[in-house]
């Protein structure tokens, strides 16, 4: 290994076992019982390859995004990275101390008070114990919490809990460390405070990898990305490059998607068509869906249908669910379901549309069932520039009034 | 933004190769030594919760074996009417007690303890090991606290061991040893099956009646007799009453035997619960 690198990753792979039609036993009779029905059967079982002949090295000071869809791998390759779970086959190499952070509160136990959680939860992520007393007090001071510090954490608000435990977190001195997506926590002041100390950490040429589905978290914190799809290395390289194939994955995801017989779902009810009056809208006009659902006569009692809105990094925009506004539809019957969206502002941009057809579970799920397009224009009656609508998710439908206010002596 | 190129690369202190686990694995001292501040911790946060919040606290340690010691006494001294080998009856039960409660408490305190911590087994890496291990720390306590009134009563009744109660500590680290090593391998056995979590309550209550801690070996049947003898709790009982009651030393082999059981009970738990190891965050 060269000495500049600190991460080696060579022709990693990870199977789970998975059981036959879900079978697995889960007690000794059971699985006793099973091989006295079936004495000759060999027992078989379908892998399933989470990870599959994955390569990189990851050199010092690296702030590295790993970005994929659900499913890709990401959290399995983060698992194998911190030894929580073993690899099948491949090697790698860690040129020194891996601390991880995969949840908030590791360890954290409600009994106990502040003070000794952050000794246990500290041990644990792999902090020495002069580390977490040179530490403490910064730690402390990170999280705020300094008046409840003898005072077990059951008794604590949801935000200092978080707070403290992402304090202890921050605070791991590791030289190469993985994070999971659990900066989204606490309100937008600490989240800020979070994502400065994270952008600190890849500065002293420690090596950070970093899951995530946020794309402007990966942009703003990682200096290279790997793209990972279905397991495997998509791309490695520039952070913009493994974006660009992060979004790409949707069109093609969604073209692999019409096709019904390969979608999730127990298939007793199947969407055969989705489309938009309009597939250019205007970001404050009414936009109109309509899903053409096949029957089902063998089926009894009623279902409802569910349409997500995703932006172009996958983040859901808002779920319009048909039970909200009482809306179940008779299986009997071919259907056109026309789901009408009023008063959202949508920003200028792409978006894809999932929809799921359930019942008690999902009996159809087809994700980027369609795609339609914002137009960039702006609704707002005076134009403001870029800089005046730049920030946030949409758009909304909002208005200022004023009055001089008297001002009393 | 350039998070400096070329940085120096931080001094490495450590060099981790990961590979597939092979078939069988050995413990690694190293790693464990490594990591001996959580070992600290996870006793400290046993002890601590087992205290907190309750009224009497320390006292329930004492109760539970001054009243199981009190109704083996009058149900096998009184009302069965056996004989303890001229020790007061109760001394006699309680020394049993306190050695039997040792061995118990390590094993079922530590066979649930994977499952019950299964958040961090599936989200952070440390040697595994040490969570059953760190139920010891906590047992060992409830055991010192136990023995010093044991110390107490031995006084109250003019009971004077002499020399051998210097071996107590040899007899304590064997039975840790067992009673780990069978610790070991029921935690790592009950990730995958929770059957164990059933089981081993159930053999435990059975064994404290056949093994002789409320009675003596003396009373037991001449036929028996060699089946009490096979019986390796026997042998811990024995020496525990021969350190802290002035019994017989018990026969030699029995010594030798309970050492080298202890070994290989540890050293084979230990080698199984390293081998399952690696596919714990897996199927827990």
């Amino acid at each position: 290994m060269r000495p500049e690198v600190a991460v080696s990753v060579v022709g990693l792979g990870k199977s789970y076992r998975v059981g036959r039609r879900g079978y697995r036993p889960n007690t000794m009779t059971e699985a006793s019982l099973e091989r006295l029905r079936h004495p000759l059967r060999r027992v078989g079982y379908e892998h399933f390859r989470a990870l599959e002949d994955v390569s990189f090295d990851i050199e010092w000071g690296q702030a590295v995004g790993i970005v994929g869809r659900n499913g890709a791998g990401k959290s399995t390759l983060l698992k194998i990275l911190t030894r929580i779970t073993a690899p099948t086959d491949g090697r790698v190499e860690l040129a020194g101390r891996m601390g991880s952070l995969l949840e908030v509160g590791t360890g954290f136990h409600g009994e106990l008070t502040g003070r000794e959680n952050i000794f246990l939860s500290g041990a644990l992520l792999g902090m020495r114990r002069k580390e977490i007393q040179r530490q403490f007090d910064a730690i402390v001071d990170f999280s705020g919490v300094e008046k409840f510090l003898d005072t077990p954490v059951k008794r604590y608000s949801s935000g200092m809990y978080v707070r403290l435990a992402f304090a202890v977190a921050a605070h791991l001195e590791t030289e190469i460390l993985a994070i999971d997506e659990v900066l989204a926590v606490g309100d937008a002041e600490f989240q800020a405070k979070s994502l400065a100390k994270m952008r600190d950490v890849a500065k002293n040429g420690r090596t950070v990898l970093y899951v995530s589905h946020q794309v402007q978290t990966v942009t703003a914190l990682c200096t290279s990305a790997i793209y990972l799809d279905s397991g495997r290395i998509g791309y490695h390289g520039s952070v913009d490059g493994a974006l660009e194939r992060y979004r790409a994955s949707y069109a093609s995801f969604a073209a692999e998607q019409s096709d019904a017989a390969r979608r999730p779902g127990s298939g007793e009810l199947r969407a055969t068509a989705v489309r938009l009056t309009d597939e250019a809208v205007e970001p404050a006009e009414d936009k109109v869906l309509e899903i053409d659902i096949a029957a089902n006569p063998e089926m009894v009692g009623t279902y409802y249908v569910s349409c997500h809105i995703n932006d172009a990094n996958g983040v859901v925009v808002v779920q319009c669910d048909s039970r909200n506004v009482g809306r179940w539809l008779d299986p009997r019957e071919p259907q056109r379901a026309t789901l009408t969206i009023r008063a959202l502002w949508l920003k200028p941009g792409r978006y894809s549309v999932d929809v799921f057809v359930c019942k008690t579970g999902v009996l159809d799920g087809w994700q980027g069932a369609a795609v339609f397009d914002v137009l960039p224009v702006s609704p707002y009656p005076t134009l403001a520039g870029d800089e005046a609508l730049g920030r946030g998710v949409v758009l909304s439908d909002f208005s200022y009034s004023s009055e001089v206010r008297e001002v009393g002596e | 933004m350039s998070a400096g190129s070329g940085a120096p690369a931080p001094r490495s202190s450590q060099h981790t190769v990961i590979v597939p686990p092979g078939r069988f694995a050995l413990p690694r001292p190293r790693e464990l030594w490594e990591a001996r501040e959580v070992l600290y911790r996870f006793g400290i946060r046993d002890v601590v919760l087992r205290y907190r919040q309750t009224v009497i606290g320390v006292a329930w340690v004492l109760i539970q074996p001054l009243a199981a010691a009190g109704i083996f006494s009058i149900v096998f001294g009184q009302v069965a009417d056996l004989s303890s080998q001229g020790v007061p009856y109760f001394a006699f039960t309680y020394v049993g007690m306190l050695a039997w409660n040792l061995f118990s408490g390590v094993v079922s305190r530590s066979a649930p303890s994977l499952v019950s911590n299964q958040a961090l087994v599936s989200k952070v890496f440390f040697p595994r090991m040490l969570v059953p291990l760190g139920t010891v720390a906590s047992v060992l306590l409830d055991f010192v606290v136990a023995l010093m009134l044991a110390v107490v009563l031995l006084i109250g009744y003019g009971i004077n061991p002499g020399w051998p109660v210097l071996l107590l500590p040899v007899w304590v680290l064997l039975i840790v040893m067992v009673a780990t090593g069978i610790g070991l391998v029921a935690s790592a056995l009950q990730v995958r099956y929770r059957d164990v979590g059933y089981f081993l309550p159930w053999a435990v209550q059975i064994m404290l009646f056949a093994s002789p801690v409320a009675y003596s070996v003396a009373e037991v049947p001449e036929r028996l007799q060699r089946l009490f003898s096979l019986n390796p709790l026997t042998w811990y009982l024995e020496e525990f009453r021969y350190s802290l009651l002035a019994q017989p030393a018990p026969p030699v082999w029995q010594i030798v035997a309970s050492v080298v059981l202890a070994v290989v009970v540890l050293f084979g738990g230990s080698v199984a619960f390293q081998s399952w190891e690696r596919d714990f965050a897996d199927v827990i």
